[in-house]
């Protein structure tokens, strides 16, 4: 063997001795990133916990939003609910847990649950019996129209109607 | 003189009701609405908390897992105390409620209890240990507690006897040991 091929020979065994341990150190250092970005924790935003927060309320500050309550107490519990989110909770599920815990009265709407019932069923069905009513009283009113009751006398020309009245009017008083 | 001046061209009056059942539902419902509303608050109403009568039952599980009972505890004379974490005339009477019931509490006819009030169990746990407490302290889950008493914020102080009769009413935080420990002395001697 001469020098030539011996040192050729040496250089494809360093070349390959290298990419040995360059290939030994990727395969060490995947496990290691897989981890790092396992580690680096989710954090939802500010948005993803108000779009949440905007449906609750907290029993301290009445008639303010979670989403916008300024206070300590409602701040922690903004804390709470992004933690929840971060630990994968559904919306239902984070909403289940401040029910248990604070009560019904912390969701903008009650659950429909009970006499809560009538929130819902009310509106409609009030609704729907002002348009009987109204129809009732719209039917009423043109059927008065058409039998010449007296509001019949709206239909005849203004001064006419005026002179009718003026009539019966005067009638009425002779009888007097 | 006529006894009526009724114009003759105008048609005969309607009869003044008739009798239709669709009226009658109409009523019914609204009668049963408003049934339900009266009973509704009235039920609202229905907690009497007042000094001389007997002060709303409830139950309290503690932060260590006891379950607590009002009613279990006469003949004994029982303060409970609302508080939260974030409340800070709270942390003003803390350390007091503290040394009054390490006062009291070589007796064993006294029992303080504290009921959290719309906090989270981290902050309120972190508060106990800041200020050293040890009475029993749980969570009033669901604001049901509170509700019954009707607090309108924390602190809030409520002494039973030992006959389970509300006795004492306090809507703003103690200034001193002593304070607290002359409120509860005169129960003692019934």
């Amino acid at each position: 063997m001469c020098a030539h091929e011996a040192d050729l020979e040496g250089t494809v065994n360093r070349t390959s001795s290298l990419f040995v341990w360059m290939l030994f150190f990727a395969l060490l250092l995947l496990p290691i990133s897989a981890m790092a970005q396992e580690a680096t924790p989710y954090v939802p935003s500010d948005d993803e916990v108000n779009a949440i927060a905007k449906d609750m309320y907290c029993p301290v500050c009445e008639n303010t939003p979670l989403d916008v309550c300024p206070t300590q107490a409602c701040e922690e519990w903004r804390q709470l609910i992004r933690e929840q989110l971060a630990q994968g909770w559904s919306e239902e599920q984070i909403k289940q847990f401040f029910v248990e815990r604070y009560g019904a009265r912390v969701l903008s709407a009650p659950p429909p649950r009970g006499i809560n019932w009538l929130v819902y069923v009310m509106p409609p069905l009030a609704f729907i019996a002002g348009v009987l009513i109204l129809v009732r009283a719209m039917r009423a009113w043109k059927a008065g129209t058409g039998a010449g009751t007296p509001s019949a006398v709206e239909e005849l020309p203004a001064e006419e109607a005026h002179d009718e009245y003026l009539r019966r009017v005067e009638e009425e008083l002779k009888k007097l | 003189m006529p006894d009526e001046v009724i114009p003759s061209s105008l048609p005969d009056a309607q009869p003044a009701s008739r009798f239709s059942w669709g009226r009658v539902l109409v009523w019914a419902f609204l009668g049963g609405l408003l049934l339900l509303l009266f009973f509704g608050l009235l039920r609202a109403q229905g907690t009497n908390v007042r000094i001389g009568k007997p002060a709303p039952d409830f139950t309290l599980t503690t932060y260590d897992g006891q379950v607590i009972q009002l009613s279990a505890l006469r003949g004994k004379v029982v303060l409970i105390n609302f508080w939260a974490s974030w409340c800070k005339p709270c942390e003003d009477e803390a350390e007091e409620l503290e040394a009054a019931w390490r006062y009291f509490q070589p007796r064993g006819d006294v029992l303080f209890l504290g009921i959290a009030w719309t906090d989270t169990e981290e902050k309120s746990l972190a508060y106990l240990q800041r200020f050293g407490i040890t009475y029993p302290n749980g969570a009033d889950m669901g604001t049901r507690i509170s509700q019954l008493y009707r607090i309108t914020g924390v602190p809030e102080t409520y002494l039973v006897d030992r006959q389970g009769n509300l006795v004492y009413i306090k809507i703003s935080p103690f200034l001193s040991t002593q304070e607290i420990i002359d409120v509860i002395t005169p129960y003692l001697e019934q």
